[in-house]
């Protein structure tokens, strides 16, 4: 029996993989926010070369995972739905590390009486991503925890937008330049996608997982 | 000529490769889950095991309510139900193969005149209700069941879909074996009482008696439908039809699987009735009632609300239509075989009640003088003589079918040339000397044989009709029809 599912097995450990990195890309984005606001430049760069890392290896796990589902037939019933969860779950990772890669390119200077607001967003931020990787593993093993993680990701998705506009405002009524408005603005923006990601690929989830009872 | 008239059992065969099938593995080739190559290996496998190992059983029953005794009927008899199916599938409704025979036999009786025999009908005609209720009852708790086990035990997609596969797979070869056994009596069951009895011995080891080789050439005809066109069928039963998750099919081919080895099995009959439990009918039920029967089970599992009635309707139209479409198209198949190409359609059964019929009946309690005016007179067959004896004066409501068992003339020699011949695994050394002791003497009745029999060697002695003694009884019955066919003679040879 064990030889039987040795295959599955393996292919149930790459997935677990993928959403491990998924996970880990979310925690270190947030340190990695908190990491620039503190000035500590170094562990910045070194959080977003890991994130970057964990792209591409995640990247490579996914395109492997795709290849094995169609190459040996798969879940033909769900496979539609595992590889949209998959390739938009990629999109969230992609929004970390575009984030982190502009910051560190750009160098926006963000106000010390605005940064706790920038830490509180890419915690929401990483939050929606904990409750999403935490659905999918459910939705994998049919469990009925999904549709809670489902809320959750709306929930945290909810306060993010709430900090955002709160931002955006502080910033645009703020006595800065029009330029550097608008690029803390951008920043802000950048920082909430994160969240925004992770709510459309919760909201595929919650249909497929509807779709996965027999 | 013998391969010349079963083209027509072997076209059923290969429709019912084709349709049938496709109620097996339908959903599983439709959904992916298992390739066509693969289900088609295994049906065409399993298919003929289930038919030359349990193919008896049913075919038993069939030949209960009607045995078509002549090659030209049984021929005819399988194109009427061949043509139905083809007809019925071509209107695009799942069709009933059993019903096709079943309406063909009766078709048969009433052309010829013979008996039908209303119990065995009354039994067939039963299970058409009761399989599909039956597998849709089996496939509701199966579903419940599963549904409950799989949100508790969290099991991953992944391994629950190998999980499916290996089970489609598992189901598909019991599905096709259940298949096998219980409707190559559809196919070829008609031919039994036609073919002589006897056994062929394969590489001096493994014997087969004739029945049995025709159950095989069924089975491959129904392989041959599977190979070739139930393709198909399978895209249209597991997409147009019904759209069912890869774990609800598995369900409905179980039910459906399950459901035709309980018609089928001859083992668990016996086993029922040996624990004094009712015993289920061997007959052989459609397995599109059963598949059809199972999804509405599972729609009603699911809350009822995705049942489209009217094609349901549609469906069971199309049941009661088979049999009577091919009973119409049997009787006049016949009228035009044996009276444009005069061809023997029948081997004539006549009734006469003889002397010791007489002294059979009335020892059973029926009145000696209102027997006389019928005592030697010549029926053609069932039909007149059940007339006469509703006309005789004086015998009132008697039990026709005593009248008919005791009248049947069937004429048999026990021929020493024949002995050497017979089937030794079946029969016991002390049933043979038994026989031998009977050299040279001629029947005229099936009964009068029976009893020689029994006054010859106690081991042909028949025990009393209890639950214990069933498996005995049956057994020993089984091999005294082995016998009487073995011995029989006919004044016209069979088929000719």
């Amino acid at each position: 029996m064990a030889h039987l599912f040795a295959k599955t097995r393996l292919l149930e450990a790459k997935i677990d993989e993928y959403l491990d990195h998924t996970s880990e890309v979310g925690l270190l984005f947030v340190e990695a926010v908190k990491d620039y606001l503190e000035h500590r430049h170094d562990e910045f760069e070194s959080r977003r070369r890991h994130v970057t890392e964990l792209e591409r290896h995640a990247d490579d796990l996914r395109k492997g995972i795709e290849r094995q589902l169609y190459a040996e037939t798969l879940i033909p019933e769900s496979r539609g739905d595992v590889l949209g969860i998959l390739e938009h779950t990629d999109t969230v990772i992609n929004a970390v590390k575009m984030t982190l890669m502009r910051m560190s390119a750009e160098r926006p200077q963000i106000p010390e009486g605005l940064a706790r607001d920038y830490v509180e967003l890419a915690d929401y931020g990483c939050r929606a991503v904990q409750e999403l990787v935490a659905g999918i593993r459910g939705f994998f093993r049919g469990a009925a925890s999904v549709s809670d993680c489902v809320h959750k990701v709306a929930f945290w998705e909810k306060e993010a937008d709430k900090i955002v506009e709160r931002l955006r405002r502080d910033i645009f009524q703020a006595d800065f330049d029009l330029s550097r408005k608008m690029h803390l603005g951008e920043f802000v923006m950048r920082i909430g996608m994160v969240s925004d990601a992770a709510e459309e690929v919760s909201d595929r989830l919650a249909i497929s997982a509807i779709k996965r009872s027999i | 000529m013998l391969l010349l008239y079963l083209t027509s059992a072997l076209f059923l065969g290969w429709s019912l490769g084709a349709n049938d099938a496709a109620n097996v593995f339908g959903t599983a080739v439709a959904t992916r889950m298992v390739k066509f190559g693969t289900a088609a290996l295994i049906s065409g496998i399993f298919v003929v095991l289930g038919a030359v190992v349990s193919g008896a059983g049913a075919s038993a029953t069939l030949g209960e309510l009607g045995a078509v005794n002549a090659l030209g009927g049984s021929f005819m008899v399988a194109l009427a139900a061949g043509l139905t199916v083809l007809w019925m599938t071509r209107a695009g409704l799942p069709v009933s193969v059993t019903q096709a025979i079943v309406g063909g036999i009766v078709g048969w009786n009433l052309f010829t005149g013979s008996q039908t025999d209303a119990g065995s009908l009354a039994t067939i005609v039963s299970t058409w209700v009761a399989c599909p209720i039956l597998a849709a009852a089996l496939a509701g708790l199966m579903f419940v069941g599963l549904r409950w086990f799989l949100a508790r035990r969290e099991v991953h997609i992944l391994e629950r879909d190998s999980l499916t596969r290996i089970g489609l797979l598992l189901v598909g070869a019991f599905g096709a074996y259940a298949l096998g056994a219980n409707n190559i009596a559809n196919v070829v069951g008609v031919f039994v009482p036609a073919v002589p009895a006897g056994s062929v011995r394969l590489l001096g080891a493994v014997s087969f008696s004739h029945a049995q080789i025709l159950f095989l050439i069924g089975g491959l005809a129904i392989a041959a439908g599977v190979y070739t066109y139930s393709k198909r069928v399978m895209m249209t039963v597991g997409k147009d039809l019904f759209r069912l998750t890869p774990v609800a099919g598995l369900i409905v081919v179980a039910a459906h699987s399950i459901v035709l080895f309980l018609f089928a099995s001859e083992g668990l009959r016996d086993w029922l009735v040996s624990r004094r439990l009712p015993a289920i009918p061997l007959v052989p039920v459609s397995s599109s009632q059963a598949v059809i029967g199972a999804i509405v089970g599972i729609a009603i599992a699911k809350g009822g609300r995705n049942i489209k009635l009217g094609v349901l309707g549609r469906v069971a139209g199309g049941w009661v239509a088979t049999p009577v479409a091919a009973g119409l198209l049997s009787f006049f198949g016949l009228f035009f075989l044996q009276n444009v190409f005069t061809l023997t359609v029948q081997q004539p059964i006549p009734y006469e009640i003889t002397k010791p019929a007489r002294a059979r009946l009335v020892a059973q309690g029926a009145s000696e003088e209102a027997l006389s005016p019928l005592v030697g007179q010549r029926f053609a067959n069932a039909r007149a003589f059940k007339a006469a004896v509703r006309r005789a004066e004086g015998l009132g409501d008697a039990d026709v079918r005593l009248f008919l068992d005791a009248a049947e003339i069937r004429r048999y020699v026990i021929d020493p040339a024949k002995i050497p011949r017979l089937d030794l695994d079946l029969l016991t050394p002390g049933q043979v000397a038994a026989i031998r002791s009977l050299t040279w003497r001629t029947y005229t009745h099936r009964w009068q044989l029976r009893d020689a029999l029994v006054a010859a060697s106690d081991h042909w002695a028949f025990l009393p009709d209890t639950r214990r003694n069933y498996a005995h009884n049956k057994n020993l019955e089984t091999k005294l029809r082995y016998v009487q066919a073995a011995f029989r003679v006919y004044e016209i040879g069979p088929g000719q």
